[in-house]
C-alpha cells in the first residue's frame, strides 16, 4: 500500500525590534534573568499593554515578502492558560483576525519549483521561561515575556521532509532578507513547529496528526518527519492507529519519542482582548512599507549572477546571510570590482569569521575597507600577497589599507628603471639559470624571481619581474 | 475636619487665605476619620501618616492640599491596595495609576483607600473582605456598591470628594443610596492604567462628591488621554465646570418607559418624575421614548462582565505576589489552594460564570449572543441620542437595601444594576444626582449623555442641585 503524506509548519519568528511588543522594556538577547522586566510584564494588578507600532510594520514586511494579504482590520485575541512563566495567566496572540492571510512561497526540490501556501501570520507575545533548580525550586526569567512574535502558519501542502526542509530554508531566507528578524534558531529568534500526518493514497480524508515542537534544527526537522513518515506507514500496516499526539526527536537515537497524547483541544476560551482595540491598518502605509522592502534574495540573486556575472554558487554564499550579502553590495556601491569582491567575501572575510567565531557587525573591517583594498590590487598598487597583510591589518585594527600601504612602504615596485638593472644584476650572478632556462628548465625563472623578492623584500610587481627575467634570458 | 458643608472652592479659599493649613486639613481629616469610621467601616486603609504635598500652589491647583478619597481598587505606589481581597490584603504596589499622577501633579493629598465589593463585584459593599460599609444615613442600610465606601465617605463628611470606579453602576448606584452626586465618565476619557480590572471593557474610573462641581473639578483633573492605556481617547477635554451655572431651555430630555415601569419603586419614581417636571417647567422639552433591549441588559452585561472578570482574575495565582496558600504541595496546589482561599464567594461564582460563558461550549451561545445584543443596545442608544441630548431616569429601582437582606440573593442583587448598566454596555457618561428623599432613604436621578458629552450631564446635574439643594440635607443616620 503507498501512503501520501501531509506536511505543516508552525514556524515562529521573534520580530527585532529595540522594546517588547506591550511594554518598554529592552530586548536583549542573554541579558540577566529579570532585568530586562516591568510591572506590564510581571502581569501586575492594573497594569494595561500598549502595542509597539514596530511590531506591525515588521509583520507587515513579512507578510508581503511571503505574497500574503494585510487584513485592514486587526485585533488581538486573549489565550487563557496557567503556566509560572504566563504572568497573566493569558497570552495575547491574534486569533479570528491576524495581521494577514493567504500568501505563498516558491521552493524547489531537486529542480521542480512547488508553491506552498501560507494560511496566515499572526502576531503575539512570548512566555517567560521556566527552569528547575537542583535544589528543589524552580526559577521563573521573565526577560522572554512580552519579546514580540510572529507566528507563520503555512497551509498543510508540502508532501515530503526535503520539501519541508526547502520550505524552512525559503521562508527563513525571505524572513531575514526583510530585515524583520534575526532568524537564529541557536538563539531562539526562529522556532520551528511541525506536523505530519499520512494516508493512504487515493484516500480524502486526512490521517491524525503528530506535533513535533521546538526542533533545533532544519536537519532535525527533516529527520523526524523522515522518521515519522516511516513509522506512521508501519503503525497503519500492521493495523495500529496513529495517535494525536506531540513527539520529540531525539538526537543520540535519530527516532521520535511520544511525549504527550493529546485529548481533544485544550480549551484556551479565546475571546476579543478589551484592553487593544482593533488596529486599522491603511492601505497607504501599506505601500510604504512595501516601497521601502529591503530587496529580496531572489532579486539580488538576479543581479549578482547576471549583472554582476558572478557564479551561482558564489552569489548563493554571498546570499548565505543579510549581513554579507549587505556588506558586499555597499563594497561593490564603494567602487569595488565585483568578482573580486565576491572573491574576498567568500574566502579571506569568510575564514577570518569562521576563525574567530564573530561577525561582519563585529570586525573592524568596513565595506569601504575592502573596496579599497580591491582598488589598490586592481590597480597594481599591491599584489595579492601583500593584500592580505593589508586584510590582516584593517580586519583587526580598522587601518585604512591606503594609508597602511603607504606608511609601511608596501606599495608594489613596478617601475621599470629600477627592476631592470636589478634583473640584469640577478641574471649575471646567475650564470648557471641561465644554461637551466635554455634546457627548458622553467623551474629557473622562480628561483630568480624569488631571489628579486627577497631583494625587494616583495614589493616587486610579480608580472612584471616575470616578463623582465624572460626577456633577460632570451637575450642571452 | 468634617467637609459636609464644605466644597473644594471653600477649601481652597481658606487654604489660600492661610486661614486654614494643609497640615491641618490633612491630620483633621485622619482624626474624623477614625472616629466616624466606627460606625460606617468606609475604608480600609488610613494613612495615620498621610502630608500634603511640598510646595503648594493654590492658585494654580484648585485641589492643592485637600483630601481625596481613593477606591481601593486603584494602585498608588508605596500604599497597600487590596480590592478588598484577601488575595491581595498584603498588595504594595510599585507603581501609581494614572489617575494619581494626575492628582499628584495638581497636588491632592491621599488619605488612604476606601471600602468597596471584593475587586467591584456586587451592589452592596457587603462583600468586602474588611467587613460591610454602613450607610450614613441608615447605618442598618447598605451604601449600594461597589464604591460603597468612597460614597458613605462622602456623604458623610469624611472628605469632599472621592474616586470611584464603574463598572455597571458603581459609582451612579451608591451616589443615588448617599445621596450625594456620582459620575461614570464616557468609556475612553479616564485612564484606566492602575485601575485593577473586573471587566476592561466597561470599567471606568470616575468622582464622586456631595457638589456637582466638585466632581466637575476633580474630573478636569484626571481625565484625558494617556500613552499606558490605549482605549484612552485622543480627543480634547472640555472644562467641565464650564457647562455649570447653564438654564436647561429647549434642552431635549428623553425618558425610556422601560426605566419609568412599575418595576421601580413608586417612591422613586415619584421623586424622579418631580424633577422631571422641574426641567420641564424650565423649558426643558420632555420626550418619551423605548429602549427596547433593556430586559436583556442585566444578562448581557453579567456574561460580558463575567467572562472578562475570569481572565483578568487569573493573575492572582500565588506565584508572583499576594495571598499564597501555606500548605501547597505542587503548582497546581499553588494555583487552586491560593485562588480558592484568596477569593470570596461572590469573585469565585462570576469567575466561574465566566469561565463557563468563555468556554468551548458555551462561547457561540454566551459570548458572542452577548457581544450582539450589546451592538443592538448600542444601536438603541444612537436612535434616542439623533433627537435627543439627555436620558434620564432612576439611578436605581428601591432606595437602600438592608444589610444581609439580598447578600443570599444573587440574581435579585444583579438585577439591581437593570438601569445603570446599559451606561456601561454603550460606553456613555452617565451620573447619579440626588432628587430627594422617600422612607428617609435618598434618591437618584440618573443622566446620560451621548459619548464624550459629559458637558450635558453635569449641566443637567446641576441645574437639578441648584433647584433642590439637596446637599443641604445632613445624613441622618450619623451618631454626633
Amino acid at each position: 500500500m503507498n501512503f501520501k503524506s501531509t506536511i505543516g509548519f508552525e514556524v515562529h519568528f521573534e520580530l527585532k525590534t529595540k522594546s517588547k511588543i506591550f511594554s518598554p522594556s529592552p530586548v536583549t538577547y542573554g541579558a540577566k534573568p529579570n532585568t530586562e522586566t516591568n510591572v506590564i510584564d510581571w502581569g501586575y494588578p492594573g497594569v494595561l499593554p500598549s502595542v509597539n507600532r514596530e511590531v506591525y510594520r515588521l509583520g507587515i514586511m513579512v507578510a508581503l515578502a511571503t505574497n500574503s494579504h494585510v487584513l485592514p482590520v486587526t485585533h488581538f485575541d486573549r489565550k487563557n492558560y496557567y503556566y509560572p512563566d504566563s504572568p497573566k495567566a493569558y497570552q495575547i496572540t491574534q486569533f479570528l483576525q491576524p495581521l494577514a492571510r493567504d500568501g505563498y512561497i516558491e521552493v524547489e526540490v531537486h529542480g521542480k519549483k512547488n508553491r506552498i501556501g501560507i494560511h496566515e501570520m499572526h502576531i503575539e507575545e512570548d512566555a517567560g521561561k521556566n527552569t528547575h533548580g537542583t535544589n528543589g525550586f524552580s526559577y521563573v526569567d521573565l526577560n522572554r515575556q512580552g519579546v514580540p512574535l510572529l507566528e507563520v502558519v503555512s497551509e498543510p501542502d508540502i508532501a515530503n521532509p526535503e520539501e519541508g526542509y526547502a520550505y524552512l530554508e525559503k521562508l527563513r531566507q525571505i524572513v531575514q532578507f526583510t530585515g524583520a528578524s534575526d532568524v537564529k534558531m541557536e538563539e531562539g529568534s526562529m522556532r520551528v513547529d511541525t506536523n505530519i500526518s499520512i494516508r493512504p493514497v487515493g484516500q480524502k480524508a486526512l490521517g491524525t496528526k503528530v506535533e513535533m515542537k521546538n526542533l533545533n534544527s532544519f536537519e532535525h526537522v527533516r529527520l523526524s518527519l523522515a522518521y515519522e513518515e516511516k513509522r506512521q506507514r508501519q503503525v497503519l500496516l500492521s493495523g495500529g492507529r496513529v495517535q494525536l499526539s506531540t513527539r520529540r526527536f531525539d538526537e543520540a537515537t535519530g527516532k521520535t519519542v511520544l511525549e504527550r497524547v493529546k485529548e481533544g483541544d485544550a480549551d484556551y476560551r479565546y475571546f476579543p482582548e478589551p484592553d487593544i482595540p482593533p488596529y486599522h491598518i491603511k492601505d497607504a502605509w501599506v505601500k510604504e512599507i512595501a516601497a521601502s522592502l529591503p530587496k529580496s534574495a531572489a532579486d539580488r540573486f538576479a543581479d549578482y549572477t547576471g549583472k554582476f556575472g558572478l557564479k551561482p554558487y558564489d552569489a548563493n554564499v554571498l546570499l548565505q546571510t543579510k549581513e554579507s550579502s549587505d556588506f558586499f553590495d555597499a563594497a561593490v556601491a564603494a567602487g569595488a570590482d565585483p568578482q573580486l569582491a565576491a572573491n574576498w567575501m567568500n574566502t579571506q572575510v569568510n575564514g577570518y569569521l569562521n576563525d574567530n567565531r564573530t561577525s561582519l557587525a563585529e570586525i573592524a573591517l568596513t565595506p569601504a575597507h575592502l573596496a579599497e583594498m580591491i582598488t589598490l590590487i586592481k590597480d597594481g598598487t599591491i599584489s595579492s600577497k601583500i593584500a592580505k597583510k593589508v586584510f590582516a591589518e584593517t580586519v583587526t585594527k580598522g587601518t585604512s589599507p591606503k594609508a597602511f600601504v603607504e606608511a609601511k612602504g608596501l606599495v608594489q615596485l613596478s617601475d621599470m628603471s629600477v627592476l631592470t638593472p636589478m634583473v640584469k644584476a640577478v641574471v649575471d650572478a646567475n650564470p648557471q639559470s641561465v644554461v637551466d632556462f635554455k634546457n627548458g628548465k622553467d623551474r629557473a625563472i622562480g628561483y630568480l624571481v624569488g631571489q628579486i623578492m627577497k631583494q625587494t623584500h616583495g614589493k616587486a610587481n610579480p608580472v612584471a619581474v616575470n616578463r623582465l627575467l624572460n626577456e633577460e634570458l632570451q637575450n642571452r | 475636619m468634617n467637609y459636609l458643608k464644605e466644597t473644594i472652592d471653600s477649601l481652597n479659599k481658606q487654604l489660600a487665605s492661610g486661614e486654614l493649613s494643609a497640615e491641618k486639613l490633612t491630620t483633621d481629616t485622619v482624626a474624623n476619620i477614625k472616629a466616624t469610621d466606627k460606625q460606617l467601616n468606609a475604608w480600609i486603609t488610613v494613612y495615620d501618616a498621610a502630608k500634603p504635598a511640598a510646595d503648594l500652589d493654590f492658585a494654580k491647583n484648585r485641589l492643592a492640599g485637600i483630601p481625596i478619597a481613593i477606591k481601593d481598587n486603584i494602585v498608588i505606589d508605596g500604599m497597600r491596595t487590596t480590592a478588598a481581597s484577601h488575595i491581595l490584603d498584603n498588595f504594595v504596589p510599585v507603581y501609581d495609576a494614572t489617575v494619581i499622577t494626575k492628582l499628584r501633579a495638581a497636588q491632592a493629598t491621599f488619605v488612604g483607600k476606601t471600602n468597596m465589593d471584593e475587586f467591584a463585584m456586587g451592589s452592596s459593599t457587603e462583600h468586602s473582605y474588611f467587613g460591610a460599609t454602613h450607610n450614613p444615613w441608615n447605618l442598618d442600610k447598605v451604601p449600594g456598591g461597589s464604591s460603597g465606601g468612597s460614597a458613605a465617605a462622602v456623604a458623610s463628611g469624611q472628605v469632599v470628594a472621592a474616586l470611584g470606579s464603574d463598572t455597571g453602576g458603581s459609582i451612579r448606584q451608591p451616589a443615588a443610596f448617599n445621596g450625594i452626586f456620582g459620575i461614570k465618565p464616557t468609556y475612553g476619557r479616564v485612564s484606566r492604567w492602575g485601575l485593577i480590572a473586573f471587566g476592561s471593557s466597561l470599567d471606568q474610573i470616575g468622582v464622586m462628591s456631595k457638589r456637582v462641581r466638585d466632581s466637575a473639578e476633580v474630573l478636569n483633573v484626571i481625565s484625558g488621554y494617556d500613552e499606558h492605556d490605549s482605549t484612552v481617547s485622543e480627543k480634547a477635554v472640555p472644562d467641565f465646570t464650564e457647562f455649570l451655572d447653564q438654564d436647561v431651555k429647549g434642552l431635549r430630555v428623553a425618558v425610556p418607559r422601560e426605566y419609568m415601569s412599575d418595576s421601580v419603586d413608586a417612591g422613586v419614581r415619584t421623586a424622579v418624575e418631580h424633577e422631571i417636571d422641574v426641567l420641564r417647567q424650565a423649558g426643558a422639552i420632555i420626550n418619551e421614548v423605548s429602549l427596547p433591549h433593556t430586559k436583556y441588559v442585566v444578562p448581557t452585561y453579567y456574561i460580558i462582565a463575567s467572562s472578562e472578570a475570569s481572565s483578568n482574575l487569573q493573575r492572582f495565582d500565588g506565584i508572583r505576589y499576594g495571598y499564597r496558600a501555606k500548605d501547597a504541595k505542587n503548582l497546581l496546589d499553588v494555583y487552586v489552594k491560593s485562588r480558592s482561599e484568596g477569593f470570596g464567594e461572590e469573585v469565585k461564582r462570576r469567575i466561574m460564570l465566566g469561565s463557563f460563558t468563555l468556554s468551548a461550549g458555551s462561547y457561540d451561545a454566551f459570548f458572542r449572543q452577548a457581544a450582539k445584543v450589546r451592538t443592538l443596545i448600542c444601536d438603541d442608544f444612537d436612535q434616542i441620542f439623533a433627537d435627543n441630548d439627555v436620558i434620564l431616569g432612576p439611578t436605581t429601582t428601591t432606595t437602600a437595601f438592608g444589610i444581609g437582606e439580598e447578600i443570599s440573593d444573587p440574581l435579585k442583587m444583579y438585577n439591581n444594576d437593570i438601569l445603570t448598566i446599559s451606561a456601561n454596555l454603550a460606553g456613555l457618561p452617565a451620573a447619579s444626582v440626588p432628587a430627594g428623599l422617600t422612607g428617609g432613604m435618598p434618591v437618584g436621578l440618573q443622566i446620560m449623555a451621548k459619548r464624550f458629552d459629559e458637558g450635558n450631564v453635569f449641566k443637567v446635574a446641576d441645574f437639578i442641585e441648584r433647584q433642590n439643594k439637596f446637599y443641604e440635607a445632613k445624613p441622618a443616620g450619623m451618631e454626633d
